[in-house]
């Protein structure tokens, strides 16, 4: 460490989180898109999930609510993108943005119930919440189509040029473009004076009341940025494979996105976008095989993570990095 | 001087425990007064009651004359009510140029920004940078809070005070836990605050309290016993009973 | 009024089932402040030890309630040791969420690896099954007997709690952990007897609610959250608000799915997000300094 009066920022260029977030996503998505083309119905429905892991995270890993039914605003979402296609809405922006404003409403809806508490009561508020969601889904046929699922969604070209093709290569890179812009703007804000402020609410929020922060309309505003966010995760995927089932709004979905989110590490997006990617890959590949020992692999990496690296896998990756870059600049 | 803080008989009750009973004091614009008294004497309750992390049974809090009971933490914050805690209770996770900037940010009003540069802006920076340096802290400005010692967290709590400009600064035992040859910096921050503000200061150190006060309260059993000039304050009778053992008495008495 | 009746058999003995098996839980989460969402696993654990005894062992209804609940206390015991003593009252909810859903998690891997992933029927003995007639109309046996379980489950740990030597030393460190320490109460000895004895009823409900509650590969998973909200209504740690809870909530519950049928659970949540909302330590939940 240097002893000099005014210490240097630890960061050079202002944008490098956000460009070096960017080539990492277009970088996987080549390896996706040239070589595993058999793969992209998958991958574009991984990426679906890793856009409700990463509006988690805004929640969990920013903001310390614990939380396991976010996948209502990622189900209410993909219903109302997949609602609006049926009835003859199919241009997939347009889409896009049904799922945008759906998902925030229902952040701020839930962000207003669960942020009122913490602990016990938070975290039984929001699964009641999600279990709401999820028995209205069901009840609601007419409309979702039940228990059946709500399909017959064939959305439009992209931009009226690109059609979605059946093996999925339109809706894999309008995908990755939604994650791309995404995990830019999000690198950005998770950077900015809110977003700092809400990591320190995360820490100590009678700390934070103390400066003069009214914590409880930041959380909900939280909510609803992060409701957008698994919103977009959930017209996407909606649009992508046509059909809307009861599992985008179960606990299931709720718990598995924690799971994803804890594995990579919370509070850190690459922690988020590494979580979501290295267990889709891996339930892809075990679960096919036998869902009994998913499950127990799962629960074993659950108990080991809690035990052994509370703070994800990406902890090390991230105090390598610093460490690199400290180097650099000394 | 203006008045800028008043309690009047502040009153509150812990089941059968009266930790504050019946509580008047007012600070005034460039008060600097000491609130001292035997341990459990409620000291930090009293902060906590002002502060409204505690509610009153009975008794006002005003503030340049509006009634501020009522008031939530964050509202009095706004208003220039600003405290220190005797435990540090900083934000663990982030360095120590983001404690700061955060206090700042919110006191201008920039922590709803949700695209601006944050701890990096160059109006902030320059801001917690002199803060920082104040307090002999700059060259540990990227390191995360939780990493540091104790000592040096305390004096991220009064850095963190410091930035949010205060009109009236109560600081819960600010020495305490602080390196000796670090503790001077503390006196030296506190001389250079704004002189029209108000100071209330817990402490122990007698020390401390004859080269800060103008003025000393003094609490016992969540009873204001005495206020007056610090040269008084060890001559008066009811203030040693209560210092030399006899605090059960002055409970039983009330 | 017969519909009246149907709904008030069905929501009372749905109630006590949740009672028995989340009283347990209530204890531990009023003691020890841990989330224990794999309190249904071992209720689970519970209700495939006794189908095997009485299916594969030929042994008798009570033996293998029995064999259930020891069996899951034995089978608890690694667990409580190695794991649940990490995450007794310091830790964040989230923590104690994730480490007991990975408890969950390998609970249903290694119950179905196993005994193998189908519905696991308990039979009952003649004498529960088929109607009772109680008078002025039948009731089936089994409802009656379930309500009679859970009555006579509150009845003893009411008098485990007021009027032994353990219920002095649980309330005393529910109430001032720190002073229990300081009075020389055992704590972790307290913790681990509370423990076993929360997997005991839970094993317990689990098998005697089999019939409302099936015992199948996923019931860990699928009622995880519905003990949880129990507790959570009811308030941790209290068994009057552990009963009203589940007698509350089932009544929801029933009734919803008699009037409402398609609304599902729709009611049952509302309930709770009410309660909760209003009481956010629970009806008869005691703030904890």
């Amino acid at each position: 460490m240097s002893d000099s009066a005014t210490p240097a920022p630890p960061r050079g260029l202002p944008m490098i989180p956000e460009a070096s977030g960017a080539l990492a996503i277009i970088g996987l998505g080549a390896i996706g898109y040239f070589l595993f083309p058999d793969d992209l119905a998958f991958l574009t429905r991984l990426i679906g999930i890793t856009l409700l892991v990463l509006s988690l995270d805004l929640v969990t890993g920013y903001c310390g609510v614990a939380t396991l039914g976010h996948a209502a605003q990622f189900g209410v979402a993909a219903y109302a993108a997949g609602i609006a296609c049926v009835r003859g809405v199919t241009d997939p922006i347009a889409l896009l943005g049904v799922g945008l404003v759906a998902g925030t409403m229902m952040g701020l809806i839930s962000g207003a119930l669960i942020t009122r508490f913490r602990g016990l009561p938070q975290l039984v508020l929001s699964i009641a919440v999600g279990q709401l969601v999820a028995a209205l889904a069901n009840k609601l046929s007419w409309l979702t189509g039940g228990s059946d699922g709500l399909s017959g969604i064939t959305p439009g070209k992209v931009f009226g040029l690109y059609g979605f093709d059946m093996y999925s290569r339109t809706a894999f890179l309008f995908s990755l473009g939604v994650l791309l812009i995404v995990f830019v703007v999000l690198s950005r804000f998770v950077r900015s004076p809110f977003g700092l402020m809400c990591r320190g609410i995360k820490d100590d929020d009678l700390r934070a009341r103390m400066i003069g922060v009214s914590i409880y309309p930041r959380l909900v505003v939280m909510y609803g940025v992060s409701g957008a966010v698994a919103g977009l995760g959930g017209a996407l995927t909606a649009i992508s494979t046509g059909v809307v089932g009861l599992d985008s709004v179960s606990f299931e979905r709720s718990a598995e996105v924690l799971v994803m989110l804890v594995l990579g590490g919370a509070g850190h997006l690459w922690g988020a976008l590494a979580g979501a990617l290295i267990f889709q890959i891996f339930e892809h590949i075990v679960a096919a095989a036998n869902p009994f020992h998913w499950m127990m692999l799962v629960g074993l990496l659950l108990i080991g993570i809690v035990v052994f690296a509370p703070r994800g896998l990406i902890a090390p990756v991230m105090a390598l990095a610093t460490r690199l870059a400290r180097k650099g600049d000394a | 001087m203006t008045e800028l803080f008043k309690a009047r008989n502040i009153s509150l009750a812990f089941g059968g425990l009266r930790v504050a009973q019946d509580v008047s004091f007012k600070l005034a614009a460039g008060d600097r007064v000491a609130l001292i008294g035997p341990n459990g004497a409620g000291k930090t309750t009293l902060v906590n009651l002002m502060t409204g992390d505690l509610a009153p049974g009975n008794g006002r809090f005003t503030m340049a004359g509006d009634d501020i009971t009522g008031f939530s933490i964050a509202e009095r914050v706004r208003r220039g009510l600003v405290r220190t805690f005797q435990t540090t209770r900083l934000f663990q996770t982030l360095t120590v140029a983001d404690n700061v900037a955060l206090a700042i940010m919110q006191r201008r009003r920039i922590t709803r920004r949700v695209f601006s540069a944050a701890t990096e802006r160059p109006d902030v920076r320059a801001e917690w940078l002199e803060i920082l340096a104040l307090l002999g802290l700059d060259r540990l400005a990227y390191r995360q809070v939780v990493e540091l010692a104790y000592g040096q967290q305390r004096l991220i709590e009064l850095a963190i005070g410091l930035a949010l400009h205060p009109k009236v600064l109560l600081l819960d035992e600010p020495a305490a836990g602080v390196p000796h040859d670090e503790a001077p910096k503390i006196l030296e921050a506190i001389d250079r605050l704004p002189p029209d503000i108000a100071v209330l200061m817990i402490e122990h150190d007698m020390d401390l309290v004859f080269k800060f006060a103008k003025r000393v309260l003094v609490l016992a059993a969540g009873r204001l016993i005495f206020e007056g000039a610090p040269s008084d304050v060890t001559a008066d009778h009811e203030v040693r009973r209560a210092y030399l053992g006899s605090y059960a008495d002055a409970r039983s008495a009330s | 009024m017969r519909i009246v009746l149907s709904i008030a058999t069905d929501a009372l003995a749905y109630g006590m089932v949740l009672f028995i098996i989340s009283i347990g839980l209530s204890i531990m989460m009023g003691l020890m402040r841990v989330v224990n969402l794999a309190h249904g696993a071992f209720a689970m654990i519970g209700g495939y030890l006794a189908s095997y005894a009485i299916r594969d062992l030929n042994a008798p209804y009570g033996l293998a309630i029995l064999i259930a609940v020891i069996g899951a206390i034995v089978v608890s015991i690694p667990f409580e040791a190695l794991l649940y003593r990490r995450i007794y009252r310091k830790s964040d909810p989230l923590i104690q969420v994730l480490m007991t859903i990975g408890i969950t998690f390998v609970i249903i891997g290694v119950v179905n690896y196993i005994f193998g992933p189908s519905l696991k029927s308990i039979p009952l003995p003649n004498a529960l099954s088929g109607p009772l007639d109680i008078g002025f109309r039948m009731v089936p046996t089994h409802r009656v007997f379930v309500i009679a379980c859970g009555l006579i489950t509150a009845l003893l740990l009411w008098l485990l709690i007021e009027k032994t030597e353990f219920g002095i030393k649980l309330r005393a460190s529910v109430d001032h952990s720190d002073m229990a320490d300081a009075l020389g109460i055992r704590t972790e000895i307290i913790y681990a007897v509370t423990f076993a004895l929360a997997i005991g009823l839970g094993a317990f409900g689990g098998v005697v609610g089999a019939e409302i509650l099936p015992i199948e590969p996923f019931y860990a998973l699928r009622y995880m959250v519905t003990f949880l909200v129990v507790v959570s209504v009811g308030g941790a740690g209290s068994i009057t608000g552990a009963l009203s809870a589940s007698l509350l909530l089932g009544l929801a519950d029933t009734t919803g799915k008699y009037l409402a049928p398609e609304f599902g659970e729709f009611f049952f949540y509302l309930t709770v997000i009410i309660i909760v909302f209003l009481f956010p330590r629970g009806l008869f939940g005691r703030s904890h300094a």
